[in-house]
């Protein structure tokens, strides 16, 4: 359904938002995307080989971050980024000065919605993240803030302001995000089903956070979006957003804060090949069995008021709990620590924010 | 529509709150014509009913209510809870219920829905409540579980009921629809989803469909508004009815979907003449929701009948004092379960 143009258009908050990308290949792909980012400061984030030159298109406004720029300005903290993996988009998150932040895979594009018209994912993301959510009680029709929509009769009053929205997940057509098992069973099953909603996931329920079409209010929830140890000398890839998910939503759920899922649809255009990926995979298909319970069960006390105090808890308990289940978590806590260190650093006033915000949100 | 399902496995209860059904019956004809349907006569409606032909249907009205039940049982079936008669009375294992000014919806390709086959498909295919997934409904056709799903859980959970929807008139209340004349659901969203355990939401009678052997004594006529009235405005009962449902599945390790399939909802009364009646419905809210999403039930409640009785007596000791109407719910809970367990056992049929 086509939002009446009548209806006051998103802010564009072009000076509040980031687009980080993460690329280990080109940027191509940020030719079908001019129209709709060239108003906005771009981070790309070069993983892999630093001499590597990445063309970034003419007329977009960027910086751009690869290997030694990381090395440089994180130091021994660097060890806490990945390296040949796309989890090291998070160093993008930590850079960057803005609110908001918009992050999406290099094998994207734009989709179309039923009308035929281009999708402007990004406008979409931000009217996510400027609308309020509603985690305590589901709402039947979905988004109760869109055009067309209202909460339910039975919702109470009392929950219809909402809480603040911290993330917003936007979905895929074409090439679905299948692990490599279902991917190998269902080679040619591509997602041509366009929900035409978004809703906020409840309170106390955990999702597969998918990073490919992402955006979070940084200043509320920025420290909590680490993409973990993965890629070369680590036992695992491709549950980078995963765990930044789970750790995420838990502090959301902790801090009263909202996370949403649905719409924007972008267009995944590229399937990785499923035998690499079940290679990458392959523990965590066995380590998330513990890992989920693990999330479902984890309390955080109530002096844990900032989402920096929430992670460095989390470490803890993942130390105490998971580091059974293999060392690998053991490192992954320490580097969770690290990964707080150097956001505190590079984001001095910015931890302050996160507390006062967090303090001062309703 | 599930093959291995059959016909004669379901009944299809409508209320009626409206004497003249036929071209509610007429419009549903093409969906409801193979199925066995109860119709439920509101005993506090005056004129006969008037039926089409060519339906396999019993009818009961208010001498049949009150032989199966008794006379001063019967009032509980007054309004929209009529419709609970049908359930009580039903011997089949799936029950589909939509309300009487609701008619077959069209998709997004223009294309009738079939709302029963799509409750039938929601009923018989897994629900998956302890983690979300993203693409929504994971058996359906083109979709999956995503990349992060614990494969531990993904053979999922028996689905206990089914939520449809509604275009045209949405389920808002008295006052979101006053404040909102002119708005009309058009969304059409293409999803059946699973609601998260210990999720809550308001459940609407308007359109459900349930398994009668896994869940069929908490769905039922309990919460009464002191006004209540022959408008969905004027009513909770679907809405407490609801709340017991999503917390004996929760408990149960059941599940309960919600999305599609749509009907068409008829425009029908007047929201600000109805304002002052629901406005006692919805300050209930405020006291409904916070209680019920504090029930826990304790592990000796292992079947339906239980978690009800539980339900009911916490209802009596934590809301009873507050509000009579809570009061009167808890006794009502706790009678549903007898007659449930009476009239379950005899084999009731209508009279002429």
């Amino acid at each position: 359904m086509a939002e009446p143009s009548t209806i006051s258009p998103a802010p564009l908050l072009k000076d509040e938002l980031d687009i980080v990308i993460p690329t280990i290949r080109n940027l191509d792909f940020l030719e079908m995307w001019r129209p709709f980012f060239q108003p906005y400061h771009l981070i790309i984030v070069q993983d892999g080989d630093p001499s590597k030159t990445i063309k970034v298109p003419e007329g977009f406004d960027y910086e751009l971050y690869n290997r030694n720029d990381i090395n440089r300005i994180l130091g021994p903290k660097s060890s806490c980024i990945s390296f040949k993996d796309s989890a090291c988009r998070c160093f993008g998150y930590m850079v960057s000065k803005k609110k908001y932040i918009y992050t999406i895979d290099d094998d994207c594009f734009v989709a179309k919605d039923p009308s035929g018209k281009d999708i402007n994912a990004l406008e979409q993301h931000i009217k996510n993240l400027l609308c309020p959510s509603t985690p305590f009680f589901f709402n039947t029709l979905y988004d109760p803030y869109r055009a067309g929509a209202d909460f339910v009769r039975g919702y109470p009053f009392s929950l219809r302001e909402g809480v603040p929205t911290a993330v917003s997940h936007g979905l895929w057509l074409n090439i679905p995000d299948y692990d490599a098992p279902t991917q190998l069973v269902k080679p040619l099953e591509r997602n041509t089903r366009y929900v035409d909603a978004i809703m906020t996931i409840p309170k106390g329920t955990l999702f597969p956070m998918c990073g490919m079409n992402l955006a979070f209010n940084r200043e509320l929830i920025g420290p909590a979006m680490y993409f973990g140890l993965m890629g070369d000398g680590q036992p695992i890839g491709r549950y980078d957003d995963m765990w930044a998910g789970w750790c995420t939503k838990v502090i959301c759920d902790h801090l009263g804060l909202g996370v949403k899922t649905g719409l924007p649809y972008i267009w995944h255009s590229k399937a990785s090949n499923p035998f690499v990926n079940l290679r990458k995979e392959y523990k965590g298909i066995y380590w998330q069995e513990e890992l989920i319970p693990f999330f479902q069960s984890v309390t955080l006390p109530k002096d844990c008021t900032s989402v920096q105090k929430c992670y460095i808890e989390i470490s803890k308990q993942v130390k105490a709990k998971l580091g059974k289940v293999d060392d690998y978590f053991n490192k992954l806590a320490d580097a969770m620590v690290t990964w707080i260190e150097a956001w505190d650093e590079l984001n001095p006033s910015g931890a302050k924010s996160a507390e006062l915000s967090n303090g001062a949100s309703k | 529509m599930s093959l291995s399902i059959k016909d004669h496995e379901i009944d299809i209860v409508i209320g009626a709150l409206r004497s003249d059904l036929t071209s509610f019956m007429s419009e549903w004809r093409p969906i409801f014509s193979r199925f066995h349907l109860i119709i439920v006569k509101d005993p506090d409606l005056k004129e006969e009913l008037k039926i089409p032909e060519g339906f396999n249907l019993d009818v009961y009205k208010k001498p049949d209510i009150d032989c199966v039940v008794g006379t001063s049982t019967s009032t509980i079936f007054s309004g929209y809870s009529c419709r609970y008669f049908g359930y009580l009375v039903s011997r089949k294992k799936y029950i589909i219920s939509v309300d009487d000014d609701c008619y077959p919806a069209k998709d997004n390709k223009g294309i009738l829905v079939d709302a029963v086959a799509q409750h039938i498909t929601n009923l018989t295919t897994p629900a998956t409540p302890f983690f979300f997934n993203t693409l929504y409904d994971p058996f359906t056709e083109g979709a999956d579980f995503v990349r992060g799903y614990p494969f531990s859980l993904r053979s999922g959970v028996q689905c206990a009921l089914s939520c449809g929807l509604w275009l045209n008139l949405a389920h808002y209340d008295a006052p979101t629809q006053a404040l909102k004349p002119e708005e009309r659901n058009s969304r059409y969203v293409d999803a059946v989803l699973t609601v998260p355990a210990r999720s809550l939401m308001p459940i609407s009678g308007i359109n459900i469909a349930f398994n009668q052997e896994v869940i069929g004594p908490a769905l039922l006529p309990s919460l009464r508004l002191g006004g209540e009235g022959k408008f969905r405005w004027e009513t909770m009962e679907d809405i407490w009815s609801g709340m017991c449902v999503k917390v004996a599945c929760d408990h149960l390790g059941l599940g309960v979907k919600t999305g599609m399939p749509y009907v068409w909802r008829n425009d029908r009364g007047d929201a600000i003449a109805s304002l002052r009646k629901e406005w006692e419905g919805v300050k209930l809210m405020e006291e409904v929701v916070p209680f019920f999403q504090s029930v826990r039930l304790p592990r000796e409640a292992t079947t339906t009948e239980d978690c009800v009785a539980e339900v009911a007596n916490v209802v009596k000791e934590q809301l009873g004092s507050k509000d009579p109407i809570f009061a009167r719910a808890a006794k009502a809970m706790v009678d549903w379960v007898m007659l449930w367990k009476s009239v379950g056992s005899s084999t009731s049929s209508p009279g002429a």
